[in-house]
Order: C-alpha cells, then structure tokens, then sequence
C-alpha cells in the first residue's frame, strides 16, 4: 500500500493509512525524501490519524523522515495522532522527542506557516 | 497465527484488536493490546524471522481477559533480566520492546533458551 | 431416565397444588416477611406486589425448569429495589421463606403418604435451590453492576477537564490518585485535548498530598502523550515532596514545563497562546 504525497506549495503532506506494514513505511520515507529535494520543499506534514496502531518501528520511522528532512532544510510535523494512540505510544516509552507534533492537518500547517515566517 | 513477514504483523495486530474488542475491551484497551501484539510479533520477525503468534479469551475468576502468546524457534534471549531493562536492544532497534510490552499489559511471562527460542505469554485483563 | 420422567411428573403435581393455594400461600409467605423484618425499605403493598410476582415466576420456574425468565426477572427486581437499600442478606432471606413456607405446605398436604412426601420433596427441593441460588446471584450480580457504574461515577467528577479560554485546558487534580484513576485521568484530558483543539493545558496538582513513583511515572506520561496531540502541558501546584518523587525516578524538570502556583500557570498559558495570535495579527 503506497502512501500518497500531496504537494501543497512549499509544503509536502503525506496521508497515512491504516494498516501500514514495514515495507510501505520505508518506502514512504524514501519517498519523502526525493520529493523534499525535487520540489525544494519547506516543510512536510505527516497525518497519521488513520493510523490505530503506532509500535516502535512506526515511531523510529517518523523520527528518521523528521531527522533526514531536517538535513535537507526543511521542517516536519507529526498530525493526528490519536488520543488512544498517544497513551499506548508513552506506555512503550515512544515519546518523539525532538519532532514537531500538532492536533491535525489544519494546525500542523498553521504551525509550518508560523514557522516560515521566523526563518525568513 | 504465523508470523514471518511484515505484513503479518499488521495482520496479527488486527486480529488482536478486533478480538480484544468482542471479548468487551474498551477500544483504549484493545489499542494497548493491538500495540503489544505489534511489537512481540515485530521481535520474532526481526530476531527469529519466523514464529507463531496466538490468540485467545480467557476466564479468571470473576474476570474477563485477553491471552498473547509469541513464539519462536529462534536464537533465544540469553540475559532475560537484561532484556527486560529499559533501554536494552540487540539489534538496534529502539529497545525498549519487552519492558514496553510489559508496561502495556497486565501479565507478562518469558521462556527463553539460547539456541532454543523464545515464548513470551501477556496478558490484560478487562477492568 | 425414568427417573426424570417420574421427576418431572410430580414437579407438576407440585405446580397444580402451588397454583391450587396460591393466595392463601402468598398471603402466609407476606406474613413470614413482615414477621421477620425484611424489606423494611418497602411498603406493605409494595411487598406485596413484589411477592406476587415472584411467586408466579418461581412456580413457573419450577413449571418449565427454566430459569432464564426468572433470572431476567431478579435482575429486574434488583434494579428496582437496590436504590431503594434492599440488602443481600433481604433477598436471599424471603426466597428461602418462600421455600420454607411452600416445603411445609407440602408438609401439610401429604403428612399421611410419607413415601410420597418423600418423592415430591426430592423433586421439590434441588430445584427450589436452584431457584435461590439463581435470585441471589442476579441480586449480587446487579448490586456489583450498581457499585462500579457510581464508582465509575465519581471518578468522573473528580477529574473535571475545564475549559477555562478558547484552546486552554484546566485540569485540576484533588485528593489520593490511584494507577485506575490516574489512568482514567489521563484518557479524559487526552479526549479533551482532541475534542476543545486545546493547544495548551495547566495540570495542577496543588489538592494532591503525595505520589507514588507509579502515579509520578503516570503524570509524566500524561505529559508526553499531550505533547503527541500537539498541546503544551504546565504543571502547576508541585510540592516539594513530589517534585522530589519525580526527580526520584527520573525525571528531568528542566524539561518538565512547571510554575509555582495555578494562577502563575494559566498566566503562562495565555503568553503561549497570546504569543500566537500575535504573530497571527503582524502581517498588515
């Protein structure tokens, strides 16, 4: 299941679904990636509020797309994440640190916008 | 179930979920159980490559539960106490699988061999 | 098999004398009741009511050897009569009058045929158990219901998510946190969040005497699972003794956002959330 990558102006919004396996999350970050290059992206948005399940291998894949995308000048930011998803993910000690993270699409560009601005 | 791929965690993670709840989880419950399933299976598929995961109601007394057994003939865990220790992993990984798994539910028993394999059992009880 | 058959005869010879003296049974059975002071929660009519049907659905138990009506019917009863303070030690006393008072009338009926007396109290006697057993368990089984759903209840009410501004979140904490209730804590600011798009939340602690490292580990936690849903979270209200706890098992303050009191907080709170709407306003 290939994850779909919408380009928003300066801002990349990857939409996830539900039942990701390994594979599709490597593949997405490699996607990611090339696009950021290619389109000289700003910022990336992840949305992940279909995902019902977020182990640590989705959360280590996050924190790399964040950490890689970084290196390429632009910022991330996590939306979505579901309240159940959230207190499961602490439970296993996947906090995120060091990644943006906003309620959903609508604030998570509010927050890039906010950010353009301070960087300009 | 068996576990050898990917996609067979996403799958045994699903059927954690739905079965967690029809035995009357509530779905905060049933995304902590479908969160152990994901990484117990993810441990056989990364240190094992192959193993079975099962599923099953169970009945306390006067409770109702939900029993997790992962397994596999894999090259077992040889220091447990070191396994169950946040901040542990042998093969890069954020490690903090078991202690994690742990955390999640509310019963948690390991059978370990070095050579041999490992079965973990865990279970949750419904409130 | 026999043997059943012949059961089942003389439970319906027992039914045909049960229906037979129904009032005047019914009527001693209220007496015993009264005499004994049970049900004082209830009036005599009420009593009576009550006693009317339990009687036809405990003949008609006896009648069918079924007991599913009559288990729907004490978990009915129990949910009528346990808001009224009707004690355990109540119903299962009256059904065993009830037993008592249809035994001797059996007594009476067949004191000269002592084989057949015998006969319809050996038929007579595991089913009319199994009637007792069946009422006390769906009383016991209603009243446990009962107790969880006010437990429930007040769990609720003592963790109240407020919304005190647009986007900013209150939740004060009072008295002993226990893992349960700093579980069911953390699930309603976590919905709150969600549902109010809180982008800032002030938990204060100050009514929270002691903590233990589970409930320290807990609060944490909630912390970092707010932080996933995009919200800042401030602690306010940390004693000296909690702070140490926390720091105990390891938990850095430093990233910890924490102020003194609540009023500090929420004043910190509306400069994150001001900040906002500034940068909001600037482009003209």
């Amino acid at each position: 299941m290939e994850v779909p990558i919408l380009k928003q102006g300066a801002v990349l919004i990857a939409t996830f679904q539900a039942a990701l396996s390994d594979a599709d999350l490597n593949q997405l970050r490699s996607a990611l990636v090339q696009q950021v290059v290619r389109f000289r992206s700003r910022g990336v948005i992840v949305d992940v509020t279909a995902m019902d399940v977020m182990d640590s291998f989705a959360s280590r894949t996050l924190r790399e797309i964040a950490h890689m995308i970084r290196l390429r000048g632009a910022e991330t930011v996590i939306v979505g994440i579901q309240p159940e998803v959230a207190f499961a993910m602490v439970q296993l000690g996947l906090t995120l640190e060091g990644v943006a993270t906003a309620l959903d699409l609508e604030e998570g560009l509010a927050y890039l916008n906010q950010k353009f601005k301070t960087t300009k | 179930m068996t576990i050898s791929s990917d996609q067979d965690i996403v799958l045994a993670r699903q059927k954690g979920r739905s079965l967690a709840l029809e035995l009357g989880f509530s779905s905060g419950d049933a995304t902590l159980i479908a969160t152990a399933i994901s990484e117990l299976a993810r441990n056989i598929v990364s240190y094992a490559i192959k193993g079975e995961v099962a599923l099953k109601g169970i009945q306390g007394s006067n409770r109702v539960g939900i029993l997790v057994i992962a397994s596999d003939n894999g090259p077992g865990i040889p220091d447990i106490r070191q396994a169950l220790r946040d901040g542990f992993s042998t093969s890069g990984s954020l490690g903090l699988g078991l202690p994690g798994v742990r955390r999640l539910m509310d019963e948690f028993e390991i059978v370990s061999k070095p050579g041999q394999g490992t079965t973990i059992g865990v279970k949750k009880w419904r409130p | 098999m026999a043997k059943r058959d012949e059961s089942s005869e003389l439970l319906r010879e027992l039914v045909a004398h049960l229906r037979q003296n129904r009032t005047q049974l019914r009527e001693e059975w209220v007496g015993r009741i009264s005499e004994t002071r049970l049900l004082t929660a209830m009036t005599k009519e009420e009593i009576f009511a009550e006693a009317t049907s339990v009687y036809d659905s405990y003949v008609e138990a006896l009648e069918t050897e079924t007991f599913e009506a009559l288990q729907a019917y004490a978990r009915n009863l129990s949910e009528r009569i346990i808001p009224r303070g009707v004690e355990t030690h109540e119903v299962v006393g009256i059904v065993l009058l009830l037993r008592d008072v249809l035994a001797r009338s059996l007594f009476a009926k067949y004191q000269t045929d002592f084989k057949k007396l015998n006969r319809i109290l050996d038929a007579y006697e595991p089913a009319a158990n199994r009637i007792a057993n069946t009422v006390a368990v769906g009383f016991v089984q209603e009243r446990e219901r009962v107790i969880r759903q006010q437990q429930e209840a007040i769990r609720e009410l003592s963790t109240p998510v407020l919304q005190v501004r647009e986007r900013l979140l209150i939740l004060p904490i009072i008295g002993v946190i226990d893992p349960q209730r700093a579980r069911q804590l953390t699930e309603q600011l976590l919905r709150g969040i969600r549902t109010n798009r809180a982008k800032v939340v002030v938990i204060d602690i100050t009514g929270v005497a002691a903590m233990d490292v589970t409930v320290a580990n807990h609060l944490v936690q909630t912390v970092e699972a707010s932080r996933l849903l995009g919200a800042t979270v401030i602690v306010t209200g940390l004693s000296p003794e909690i702070a140490q706890t926390l720091v105990t098992i390891g938990v850095d303050l430093g990233k910890m956002n924490t102020v003194g009191d609540l009023q500090g907080g929420i004043e910190q709170a509306e400069r994150l959330l001001g900040y906002k709407v500034m940068a909001l306003a600037e482009p003209s």
